[in-house]
Parts: structure tokens; C-alpha cells; sequence
């Protein structure tokens, strides 16, 4: 069990180096001048332009040696400094991402959590089950091929600007200041009803075809049949079968981790959402190059935490990950 | 299993049969057979086939800029603009048809340029085996853990002019670990076989026995794993478009959703503005599933519905 965390671990760390280098790379080697943009978004006299791009290099560091600013970069970071962003008037970044973190968590965590579940649960139930496998199937393969923003689209438009059942965009009322009163959660769980169905629906889709698609191959498996052939009643060989069937698909929340935020980054967008999505979007219309970069070193981190957690999960469900056996190589 | 089976549809089974050319036949007939019956592939062919044709013929029938003034503004959709047009008078149909063209190509591209990465690593790593197996499969899981399209953003927010093809390579260059893995674990299957033992002390050469040897025998698997790297290029290229980070010329069926949720189609109602583009990324990539499930049924027997 310790080679394999400490084996996953290295992985991890071996990524967040390789993304941060990434992050810290792009502005410095890509086409095109960071500085010459933001110069170009102001108006300036044109002697002036040579010294304020003096300016600008040193105000970033950018005027010291490649080796010393990569330095910098991780010096900087320890410190949790991601510079400041411009387009909120020169706000920490760190703090931009930090106030608009909980909005985001509060939308994933329950989404994921719940599709997981439901998902396995529905795909399970509906495999080998002629009339619920013709149902269920086709809707779960259209839902999991419904672009993320789409979906929300549409619920926005029907539930919202159709039926005006629910608010079609923002966190929580223009009327209302956050605090902890009554009203105020009510109007936050009202606003955050549609984001959260849609997102949870799309994985739903995903979740269950996994599901169903596993189970039939687990009920064709030796151990299934002996168990049929020695007349253990079919509730008892499928409980086994999805016992083995849910360790591919806790793995496959891992790898599907990524794909899973950025749905939540464009459903965000979609119903003007005050969390990291919207954060993201702005940051790209105003070449907001600091907020970018920190919202991406954001996302890894968590990302990588969630494969962490993904993992402690793993070896609590598969025992022979704890022996030291085989399994858990994902 | 009701119909008739192979063996009733294709009574050639005589006493002195067993040719290779023979057999290769009737397996290739046996495919056929199954493709033809298996509704999936058939409907999917037929959704892929249908949007094929509107990415074709659409842009001849209304040629030039899809982003041009042409109409009257936030028109509901006519004889004349089938899919009415945008807050500025833009053709909607004119956007959605040169929008699949561009989806088409996206994943296309992306998903050919991930399946060759991914082929290249997986054959590499699974057949050679060793330290280089262990290098690759390092990187493989590296690029995998990341999440790919917040990279994608970072990159191409960078960028000052943004085409197709860029975005369908930066796509293909994020996307490939998945295919290397599941083909790496194949290879490593197939590579302890007698056929390719015998290739292999035959003196073949390496690059041989993996393109004459291994390959053939998981080419339906390499098929299916371009089909899927073609639905999730599309997808990852309509999140990036969505965000604003599309191709900068030109049109593309996730950037008319970014324009129509920036100017407040969803408050005005302007349905034909939002639909179309998301039920033509929806019946894509749908399809494409839909058509892995069906072929994964037709070459391998035991997934077929009894």
C-alpha cells in the first residue's frame, strides 16, 4: 500500500511540476508580447512606450535572467503569491480565485457526488432488464453527448426564461448583499438549482451507460454463472457483479475529473455564475494574463487533490490494493 | 438470438473448405451482416451521413461570409432564413452549415492527430516494454491528470489569430493519453502470442511485426478508439470555442452559442439562435457513441443482445 500511494504521489507531483512549468513557460515563449498588448489597450504618448516597457519588465521581473525568474516564480508561489490582476485593479489574485472558489465547490462536489451515485445505481438497475435498458440507454447516450453548456442553455431557457420558475442567471439576487439570513440562502439555493441539474444530468447520462455496460460484462464472468448455477437468487449475483463493476468506475471519476470542471467552467458561464468560470471568462475577454495562469494552477491543484481523494477511495473499496496484490493500477 | 444466424445466412461451410481466402470472406460478409443488422451503426451512419451532407451542400447554398449582415434582425425562422437570424441580422442557417463544416474538420483532425500519438505510444510502450514502457506510461499518466482544456485555455489565450487547424492539433496534442493507454494494455496482450513469437524469431523486423503482425488483429479496437477521440475532439473544441477562444475567422457551431449567450439571446428568446448549433453537436457526437457501441457488438459476439 505505501509503494502504491507513494508511486501515485510521485505521479502527482511529477504533474504539478510539469503544468506549473507549463503555466510559467507560455507567457514567456508564445508568439506575441504580454506587455506589447497591455500597452496597446491604453492610450500612450509614443516616446513614452520604451520606458514604460522598461517599466513593465522590471514591475514583472521579466528583465532578469530566464533561470532566475523560473526561480522566482516557484519562490513566489510558496509565498501563495499569483501576482495581481490587472483587470480588477491590481486585486491579489490569490484572493480574486479564493472569494470566488466556494461558488464553484458548492456546484461540483454535491454534482459529482450525486451523479456517481444515481448514476451507478440507474445503470446497474436498468442492465439486462429489456424494457428499462430501451429506455434508459438511448437517453444516457444523447445526455452524455450533450455539450455541458448546451444543456444548461436549454434549462436556462426553458425553466428560466420560458417558465420563470427559476432566476436565469447570478449567484444570488441584485437585491440582496450575501450574510447569513434566511433569505439570503433561500435566494443562493434558488440561483443555484439549474447550474447544478444541469451538470449533474450530464454526468448522470455518463455514469449510467459505464454502469450498465460493466454489469453485463461482470454477469457473464465465471464467477457469476457458478454462483446462477449453484441457484443464488439474481439479487445476490448482481450485488456481487456491481461490487466488481464500481471499481473501473471510480477509476473512470479520476480520469474524468478534468472533462468534469471544465463543464462546470462554461455551465458557470452560461448562467453568469460568480465562480471560477466566470472568473475564467472574464479573464480571457480582458487579457487578464495573472488571473488566467492562477486560475489554472488553481484547477490543477484540485484536480490533482480530487485524484488524490479518488485514490484513498480506491483502496478502501478494493481490498487487494491493501495486501499489496495487483489491482489499483490506474 | 432471432433472425437467422451466420452459418444459415452463409451456408458455404462444406467438408473441404478451410481456405484462408475463404474464411477472410466470410468474415468480412459476417461484418456486413451484423452491421447491416444492428440498427446502431445504421442509424448512426445515417445521423453522420445526413450532417455530413448539410456541412457540404449548406455552405453552396449560402456562400460567402456566415458572419455577414444580410437579413433582418432577430428574425424567427422563415421561408427565407430556414433558421431565422441573430440579433444583428445575421443567417443562422448560414452559420450552423459552415459551423458542422468546421466541427467536422475539428474532430477530424483532433481526433486523427490524438489516435496517431496515441497509437505511436501505446504500440512503443506495450511492445517494447522495459525502461521505455516506463517512461512512456509516466508521461502518458502526466498529460492525462491534467486537465486538458484548462491548459488549452491558458495556450491559446495567448494566441492573437487562432485557426482550425491549430485548434484541432493543440486538441489532438492534449487528448491522446487515453488511446495510448487502452492500446498500450492490447499490444501488451497480443505481443506474447505464437503468431507474433513466430514473426519475431523469423527475423522480422520490429516496426513489421507491429504493423503486419499486432496491428491488423486490433484494428476494429483502433477504429473504435478514433471514433471516440473524434466525439471528444468535438466536444473540447466547443467548450474552448464557448469560452471565446475559437477560431478567430470564420464561424463554428460552439462559437454561435458564445454569441448567443453573450447578447442575451436566452432573455430574448431567440430559440433558433441556441438550438440548432447544440442539436448538431449533440446528433454528432451522439452518433459517434452510439456507432462505437454498435461496432463493439458486431466484433465482439458477446455483447450482442440475445
Amino acid at each position: 500500500m505505501r509503494r502504491y500511494f507513494g508511486r501515485k504521489l510521485f505521479i502527482y507531483l511529477l504533474t504539478f511540476w510539469v503544468a506549473a512549468t507549463i503555466d510559467w513557460m507560455i507567457p514567456r515563449f508564445m508568439p506575441g508580447d504580454p506587455i506589447q498588448s497591455l500597452l496597446s489597450r491604453t492610450q500612450v504618448a509614443p516616446e513614452a512606450v520604451a520606458s514604460l516597457i522598461a517599466y513593465y519588465k522590471s514591475l514583472f521581473g521579466l528583465d532578469q535572467a530566464i533561470p532566475q525568474q523560473y526561480l522566482n516564480f516557484w519562490v513566489a508561489m510558496a509565498h501563495g503569491d499569483l501576482g495581481r490582476s490587472v483587470y480588477l485593479s491590481g486585486r491579489p489574485v490569490v484572493d480574486v480565485i479564493m472569494a470566488a472558489l466556494p461558488y464553484t465547490l458548492a456546484l461540483l462536489v454535491p454534482a459529482i457526488l450525486l451523479s456517481w451515485w444515481t448514476g451507478n445505481k440507474a445503470g446497474a438497475f436498468a442492465a439486462r432488464r429489456r424494457v428499462l435498458d430501451n429506455t434508459i440507454l438511448p437517453v444516457g447516450y444523447i445526455l452524455t453527448a450533450t455539450p455541458y453548456m448546451w444543456l444548461a442553455i436549454m434549462l436556462a431557457w426553458i425553466f428560466a426564461s420560458v417558465l420563470g420558475i427559476f432566476p436565469i442567471s447570478g449567484g444570488y439576487g441584485y437585491a440582496l448583499e450575501p450574510s447569513l439570513s434566511w433569505t439570503f440562502i433561500k435566494d443562493l439555493a434558488w440561483h443555484w438549482a439549474l447550474p447544478f441539474a444541469s451538470l449533474f444530468l450530464v454526468m448522470f447520462g455518463g455514469w449510467a451507460i459505464g454502469m450498465r455496460n460493466m454489469i453485463i460484462y461482470e454477469l457473464d464472468a465465471d464467477y457469476s454463472r457458478y454462483l446462477s448455477a449453484l441457484g443464488a437468487p439474481s439479487g445476490l449475483v448482481r450485488r456481487y457483479a456491481f461490487r466488481n463493476a464500481v471499481l473501473p468506475q471510480i477509476t473512470g471519476l479520476a480520469l474524468q475529473l478534468g472533462v468534469i470542471v471544465a463543464g462546470a467552467l462554461v455551465t458557470e458561464i452560461v448562467f453568469s455564475y460568480p465562480g471560477i468560470g466566470k472568473l475564467l471568462l472574464a479573464a480571457v475577454q480582458n487579457q487578464d494574463y495573472f488571473l488566467l495562469q492562477g486560475i489554472f494552477l488553481f484547477i490543477i491543484v484540485g484536480v490533482l487533490v480530487a485524484n488524490f481523494l479518488v485514490d484513498i477511495a480506491y483502496v478502501l473499496v478494493d481490498p487487494r490494493t491493501r495486501v499489496g496484490m495487483s489491482g489499483g493500477t490506474a | 438470438m432471432s433472425g437467422p444466424t451466420p452459418v444459415e445466412a452463409f451456408p458455404a461451410a462444406g467438408p473441404s473448405r478451410a481456405a484462408p481466402a475463404d474464411e477472410s470472406v466470410s468474415r468480412r460478409r459476417e461484418i456486413l451482416y451484423f452491421a447491416l443488422r444492428g440498427r446502431k451503426v445504421v442509424v448512426a451512419t445515417a445521423v453522420l451521413v445526413a450532417l455530413a451532407l448539410v456541412a457540404i451542400v449548406g455552405p453552396i447554398l449560402r456562400p460567402g461570409d456566415p458572419n455577414a449582415f444580410v437579413g433582418p434582425l432577430g428574425a424567427p425562422p422563415s421561408e427565407e432564413y430556414w433558421f431565422g437570424t441573430t440579433t444583428f441580422g445575421q443567417d443562422v442557417f448560414a452559420q450552423f452549415a459552415h459551423g458542422l463544416t468546421a466541427t467536422f474538420v475539428v474532430g477530424l483532425l483532433g481526433g486523427g492527430v490524438a489516435a496517431i500519438i496515441g497509437m505511436a505510444v501505446g504500440f512503443i510502450a506495450g511492445y517494447r516494454g522495459g525502461v521505455i514502457d516506463e517512461v512512456l506510461n509516466m508521461l502518458t499518466n502526466v498529460v492525462l491528470v491534467i486537465p486538458t482544456l484548462a491548459m488549452l485555455i491558458v495556450v491559446t489565450a495567448y494566441l492573437q489569430a487562432r485557426g482550425l487547424v491549430l485548434e484541432a492539433a493543440f486538441i489532438g496534442l492534449t487528448s491522446w493519453p487515453w488511446a495510448a493507454r487502452a492500446i498500450r494494455a492490447q499490444t501488451f496482450s497480443l505481443k506474447s502470442r505464437e503468431f507474433v513469437d513466430l514473426a519475431r524469431i523469423s527475423g522480422v523486423s520490429s516496426l513489421r511485426v507491429v504493423f503486419r503482425e499486432i496491428a491488423p488483429n486490433m484494428s476494429s479496437y483502433l477504429f473504435m478508439t478514433f471514433i471516440l477521440m473524434f466525439g471528444g475532439a468535438i466536444l473540447i473544441a466547443a467548450s474552448l470555442d464557448f469560452i471565446g477562444l475559437g477560431p478567430t475567422e470564420g464561424t463554428s457551431l460552439g462559437l454561435m452559442m458564445y454569441n448567443a449567450v453573450a447578447w442575451s439571446a436566452l432573455q430574448l428568446e431567440m430559440w433558433w439562435w441556441f438550438i440548432p448549433p447544440g442539436i448538431g453537436i449533440t446528433a454528432i457526437v451522439g452518433a459517434l457513441y452510439v456507432m462505437n457501441v454498435g461496432l463493439d457488438e458486431i466484433f465482439n459476439p458477446r455483447l450482442r443482445e440475445s
